[in-house]
């Protein structure tokens, strides 16, 4: 298999690099930013530019963790993403959203709307049943029980991230 | 956050759920409208679940507000010039 630039391995009949926001829930729940790099690595391995919405400490964190941005692309302010997002300023090809709490799928359900796009919503932390549960707009949920242990939601994102950026 | 910090707020509900806001909105005010997700509302895009009610009641306007760590309050401010704005939605 040929690859491209940089160990990607493009989609077949993708002609412009696409873009995905990632829209990121508050740090406390020790997996996110770890997960959120991770999920970083794997969408530019598919040819995808993460672009990463943040409050201002859950952008430091991903700055910190990836001080060259191998991973992560631009940062934006969240406010500001969802403003051009609703205003039609700045449209992206994927939109994941990171939910742990009500916040998050209040979060999501924005950007399913503003966006009209279906959403990658991805559901951690100790109350992930009853976080997927309340979820009633079209999404696609990728949830485990992940509090300070990546590997369950890792293993999840393995499963079904190419498929997601291949049918979105 | 600048904008809303800004204003004199009273806190109405912690940790609401949207349909907690939409239904204490629709008992308690005696106007309300419904907007999208991303609508601005003092200047700031309004984050939350459709059908998203806000609430006015002469010049005080009464709305959900989430904090991606703090959850959704219910909020009411006084403001006429936001609330006389979002009374001419209704004429629309």
């Amino acid at each position: 298999m040929v690859h491209g630039r940089g160990g990607v391995v493009p989609i077949a009949g993708q002609k412009k690099e696409k873009e995905a926001v990632l829209v990121l829930g508050c740090p406390q729940v020790p997996v996110q930013s770890a997960i959120a790099l991770y999920l970083m690595h794997g969408l530019r391995r598919l040819g995808v530019t993460p672009v990463v919405a943040g409050n201002p400490a859950a952008r430091m964190l991903i700055d910190v963790s990836d001080p060259l941005h191998h991973y992560a692309g631009e940062m934006v302010d969240l406010d500001t993403c969802i403003a051009d997002m609703a205003a039609g300023r700045r449209v992206f090809d994927y939109c994941i959203v990171f939910a742990h709490n009500d916040a998050g799928v209040s979060y999501a359900a924005t950007v399913q709307s503003i966006s009209g796009k279906k959403v990658i919503l991805v559901i951690y932390g100790e109350n992930f049943k009853e976080i997927a549960d309340s979820v009633d707009f079209p999404c696609e949920k990728i949830a485990a029980k992940a509090v300070h242990n990546p590997a369950p939601l890792k293993k999840k994102i393995d499963e079904v991230l190419p498929w997601l950026v291949s049918n979105l | 956050m600048a904008c809303i910090e800004s204003l004199k707020y009273e806190i109405l509900i912690k940790n609401a759920s949207f349909s907690e806001c939409r239904d204490y909105i629709r008992k308690n005010c005696r106007e309300y409208v419904t907007v999208d997700p991303g609508f601005p509302l003092f200047e700031k895009p309004v984050i939350g679940v459709p059908p998203v009610l806000i609430g006015l009641d002469g010049d005080t306007v009464t709305f959900p507000y989430t904090k991606p760590c703090y959850g959704t309050f219910l909020l009411r401010t006084e403001n006429p010039d936001e609330a006389s704005r979002l009374r001419s939605l209704r004429k629309k």
